[in-house]
């Protein structure tokens, strides 16, 4: 009988916290999928050029990216094969470019003004007179950091 | 009795200590499996724009690295057709002047870079070109680097020798404003 009393006694459980480290996985591999998937739509095909200077560009929130190709496939019905910028997630012309960078730059505090960088990602097969225009456009609007993204070359 | 010690089990919870390598399982799944894509590119200083056309400058001619790219992407450099892969030994020879040759730069502080394309030139021979006169400098700052420091440059480094190295050697690479012959697409 003492057996059974003693039972009885040690049946105050408390909450078991051993599922917690999975809840906290869970909603890791939650948020870890949603940032890959956040990465927006391409509307134009990009494959930049290869290059062995390269920088890596730090702070992501300093950076903006301004995407100049060809449209993809599924686009060209409508916009033609000639190269394009996109702007966020949508298809642009340079003159929209003053505005975008206004936008990014609002977002930024102000201290860290100075460090903006432009990200030009731009197709290889894309001939200079689009990447002019847009580099012109940035110079008046005062936008002077470039990069010039590329990928690291395959030796 | 052994019907009671068969309830006691079904009181038992699941064990959950099988969870958390599930857990790690997966953890380690997702860590190997997503690139991290780093964004890396050349970066470049613009020039600020201005309305008034730039003053005209006299150069002596031997201070200035021309670099022509045309919309065939064919390299005119000083005066002569170069293939891309002499275009950087030509820059450095051409900023260090070892030799103390007439035609090359007097010094590297008065050597000037200037490079103009087409706006037919591709983009990918743009930046091929620009990447090899970056890499010209990079060299040469890495050599100034090891002799006066005795490590290889590097973004790292002290901002005062960056600066004593980049005072020596600076990068002056002008761009001109495009040609306008061949066809764009």
């Amino acid at each position: 009988m003492a057996h059974f009393k003693k039972k009885r006694g040690k049946s105050s459980p408390e909450v078991s916290t051993a599922s917690l480290p999975d809840i906290i996985f869970m909603l890791l591999f939650f948020f870890m999928v949603v940032t890959v998937l956040r990465d927006g739509e391409r509307l134009v095909k990009v494959v930049v050029p290869e290059a062995t200077q390269l920088q890596k560009l730090e702070q992501k929130s300093l950076v903006n990216h301004i995407w100049i190709g060809r449209p993809i496939e599924k686009y060209q019905a409508v916009y033609g094969t000639k190269p394009r910028i996109q702007l966020g997630d949508k298809f642009a012309t340079e003159h929209d470019i003053p505005l975008f960078l206004e936008q990014h730059k609002i977002k930024v505090p102000e201290p860290q003004r100075p460090a903006i960088t432009s990200s030009l990602k731009v197709d290889g097969d894309v001939t200079m007179g689009i990447v002019t225009d847009v580099k012109t456009i940035l110079r008046k609007s005062g936008q002077l950091k470039v990069n010039y993204s590329a990928r690291p070359k395959q030796k | 009795m052994a019907k009671t010690s068969s309830r006691d089990r079904m009181k038992n919870e699941i064990n959950a200590g099988s969870m958390a390598d599930i857990a790690f399982l997966l953890l380690i799944f997702f860590l190997v499996t997503t690139t991290i894509d780093v964004d890396k590119g050349i970066t470049v200083k613009l020039p600020p724009w201005s309305d008034e056309a730039p003053e005209i400058q006299q150069l002596r001619s031997r201070n200035v690295f021309s670099v022509l790219v045309n919309a065939q992407d064919q390299l005119l450099v000083r005066g002569e057709l170069t293939d891309i892969n002499d275009l950087r030994e030509r820059a450095k020879e051409f900023i260090s002047n070892p030799q103390k040759r007439e035609d090359l730069s007097t010094d590297p502080k008065n050597a000037i870079i200037s490079l103009k394309n087409d706006r037919g030139t591709s983009y990918k021979q743009y930046l091929a070109v620009y990447n090899e006169l970056k890499a010209a400098y990079d060299e040469l700052w890495d050599e100034e680097c090891e002799r006066l420091y005795g490590i290889p440059y590097s973004d790292e480094l002290p901002i005062a020798y960056k600066k004593a190295i980049k005072d020596k050697i600076p990068m002056v690479l002008s761009e001109a404003e495009p040609t306008n012959f061949g066809e764009e697409n």
